[in-house]
């Protein structure tokens, strides 16, 4: 019998993917032939830099420096005990520079593109967060940069579109498919395939073909490798849950890895509810979706019966996505990690309630991930611990909120 | 020997350039398809390129994006597409088919019911874009019972170790991407072509088809001169989609656009 998921330690998960880029079946990588020499030279390249320890220091001197890392591991306690069970931490991700986790992978990409001789940057964006992040890197370190970004979305986050340009990038409204984030995805791929020599494609998530999944949940790995330790400082144990949101899944993927092989550990992913399964109107991948191939990996995807891809929602531009990064696929088919969803209005619930109780404003996606703990906590003991991975800041989505509640700013 | 096989090896022995042109079905409409197939068999071409409409078409510009989007908005989708061969067939039991689409609406209808389906309906060839040979081996063993010929694609950025790999699992052709981009960019260069076309041709003795960037009649006969087969698409497509609401002109200008490669080509050699 093949090795199939439930056969698979934490400790085993952890040494994937395989040589090709596999997670189990999934991952690899399906792209045109064109892409097919950049991303080997690309994986070489990362195999090549990613242990070399003037690589690696420069990564984290720029993580301290830069970002401001390490970012802190705080104790809600006034909300904790307004659910009433278990202690939440939150991993403030959004206290980083440029406000979301995004900024850990694009520095990482961004040194790996200075060491290839890359003179320019492309990316793909939807909440504009992780373009918002490139744009910065790529004005640090003098490259051109231009970010692709649905029509739709560059219309629900118009400070961020504003912020990359004031950054010196181009924005690039893409008016394809559903105008969201898998649309400015493939945009952002046939500019590479048509830029191959002098461009880097910065992916801002954990999917895409092999080596991007790997590489970008390494670089996103040290959100996980902090709030371990700091949960082993400041509680002198581990925690008993971990929660993220999970759009492509960088930020729950960062902060899952390093937990792997902590099997005691549990591990839940938040996709976007939407406006509810029933409604067809989500991003809930794990609920609904089926195994497929899309952007370059084989993963779970939304599609119709004919295999066309088909039109996510959220209310959170960077949850609006109809695949997923195939090593949380994997995670779930293994039973390491649970996958669970939150809808928009249970998400809205949370982002006020954070706000109010603990002066924290969090970004829409993470109000996924509260949302979700607000019915995780309560059925935990008081000496229980979860961290959430508070991803971003809110700041961004103020205009959503403001538009939602039929306020005009 | 496969409906592909005898074509190129019946041109070769009258000295002939193959053209393929590449319409996707359901573009500009259903109805439309086979008629144009019929009318590029009559002014020419040798074997028809038929897309198969994708919602996330990764690898092609905007021309051939838009044509997809047309045709899903008839909803034709896989098995429509293997509706329109098998209509095309009724008529023309002789010239041969390649698709030319991406995986996923082949991976939901499932590698052995798209292989049976697509051969019973008169496919010849299949090309999966996204579906690079590290990846195919499923795929390649469900089409080998029903003597489907799986096309690969071979790239300007395709490493010299790679070629000799893709070569072995391809049949039928190959088809060499003349430009580092996406369908219907750059104009092509005849003497990089040239080159690439000998490093493959050491590798293999299929035959070598060339796409990307052959807009017309003097691109077409430059390429004639380097290749087995001349494929021509977004230059099609764009004139498809130009006249799509006038399907009388449509197919007019389509049989004498085919009919101006044709005499191009034959005038190359
Ligand atoms: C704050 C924040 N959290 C989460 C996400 C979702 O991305 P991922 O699942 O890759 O972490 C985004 C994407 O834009 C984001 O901006």
């Amino acid at each position: 019998m093949p090795k199939t998921e439930q056969h698979m330690s934490g400790a085993e998960l952890q040494q994937l993917p395989d040589a090709g880029g596999h997670f189990g079946p999934y991952g690899g990588r399906f792209v045109a032939e064109t892409l097919m020499g950049p991303l080997e030279e690309l994986r070489q390249a990362y195999e090549r830099y990613k242990d070399d320890p003037q690589f690696i220091a420069e990564f984290e001197y720029d993580l301290k420096q830069f970002v401001g890392r390490p970012s802190p591991l705080y104790l809600a306690e006034r909300w904790s005990a307004k659910l009433g069970g278990a202690k939440v931490y939150l991993k403030r991700e959004d206290l980083n520079h440029t406000g979301a986790h995004k900024v850990n992978n694009t520095i990482g990409q961004a040194l790996l593109a200075k060491r290839m001789g890359k003179s320019r940057i492309i990316a793909e964006t939807g909440a504009g967060q992780h373009g918002v992040a490139t744009a910065t890197v790529a004005a640090r370190l003098g490259l051109k940069c231009v970010v692709y970004m649905g029509a739709v979305d560059v219309e629900r986050q118009k400070i961020n579109v504003f912020r990359m340009r004031l950054l010196g990038a181009e924005v690039v409204p893409v008016h394809s498919g559903s105008k969201t984030l898998k649309d400015a995805l493939n945009e952002a791929m046939r500019d590479w395939v048509s830029n191959i020599d002098d461009t880097f494609y910065i992916i801002g998530t954990v999917a895409g073909p092999h080596p991007y999944p790997a590489m970008v949940r390494d670089f996103q790995s040290v959100i996980g490798r902090e709030a371990r330790e700091q949960c082993l400082e400041q509680e002198g144990r581990l925690p008993d849950a971990l929660v993220a949101c999970v759009g492509g899944g960088s930020n729950a993927m960062g902060l899952f890895y390093p937990f792997l092989a902590d099997e005691a550990v549990a591990m839940y992913g938040v996709e976007a509810g939407g406006e509810g399964i029933a409604s067809g109107r989500h991003a809930a991948r794990f609920a609904t979706g089926r195994p497929g191939v899309l952007h370059g990996q084989r993963t779970y995807l939304m599609e119709d019966e004919d295999g066309q891809i088909i039109e996510s929602h959220s209310v959170s531009a960077g949850l609006d996505y109809p695949g997923v990064g195939p090593e949380h696929v994997w995670l779930k088919e293994s039973g390491r990690a649970t996958y669970v969803y939150a809808t928009d209005e249970e998400a809205l619930a949370a982002f006020h309630d954070l706000t109010r109780t603990e002066g924290i404003m969090p970004a829409l996606e993470s109000s996924h991930a509260l949302a979700y703990a607000t019915k995780l906590a309560p059925t935990m003991a008081p000496d229980r611990i979860i961290i959430v991975n508070l991803s971003g800041r809110g700041d961004k989505d103020i205009h959503t909120v403001a538009a939602l509640e039929g306020i005009t700013v | 020997m496969s409906r592909l096989a005898q074509r190129f090896a019946d041109l070769k022995a009258a000295g002939r350039t193959a053209l393929i042109p590449f319409v996707t079905a359901g573009d500009p409409n259903p109805e439309l398809t086979v008629p144009l197939m019929h009318a590029m068999v009559a002014n020419g071409a040798d074997v028809i390129e038929l897309g198969v409409p994708f919602s996330d078409p990764m690898a092609d510009g905007p021309v051939i994006q838009r044509a997809s989007e047309r045709a899903l908005e008839h909803h034709v989708s896989l098995r429509g597409v293997l509706e329109v061969v098998r209509t095309f067939r009724r008529q023309d039991p002789d010239t041969p088919v390649v698709l030319m689409g991406y995986l996923n609406p082949v991976e939901v209808m499932g590698y052995a019911a798209f292989a049976e389906q697509a051969a019973q309906a008169g496919v010849d060839g299949v090309l999966t874009v996204d579906l690079p040979p590290e990846e195919a081996e499923p795929f390649l063993a469900a089409l080998r019972p029903h003597g489907l010929d799986p096309i690969f694609l071979l790239a300007p950025t395709t490493a010299e170790g790679r070629i000799g790999t893709i070569c072995k699992v391809a049949s039928g052709f190959v088809y060499y991407v003349s430009v580092k981009g996406v369908t219907g960019a750059a104009t092509l260069d005849v003497e990089a072509v040239r080159s690439q076309v000998a490093r493959i041709r050491s590798h293999t003795g299929l035959p070598v088809g060339v796409g990307f960037g052959i807009k017309d009649g003097p691109s077409a006969a430059a390429v004639a001169q380097v290749a087995d087969a001349v494929i021509v698409g977004s230059a099609l497509v764009r004139r498809i989609e130009e006249l799509r609401d006038d399907p009388d002109t449509l197919l007019a200008q389509i049989s004498g656009f085919v009919d101006e490669l044709r005499r191009a080509i034959d005038g190359a050699r």
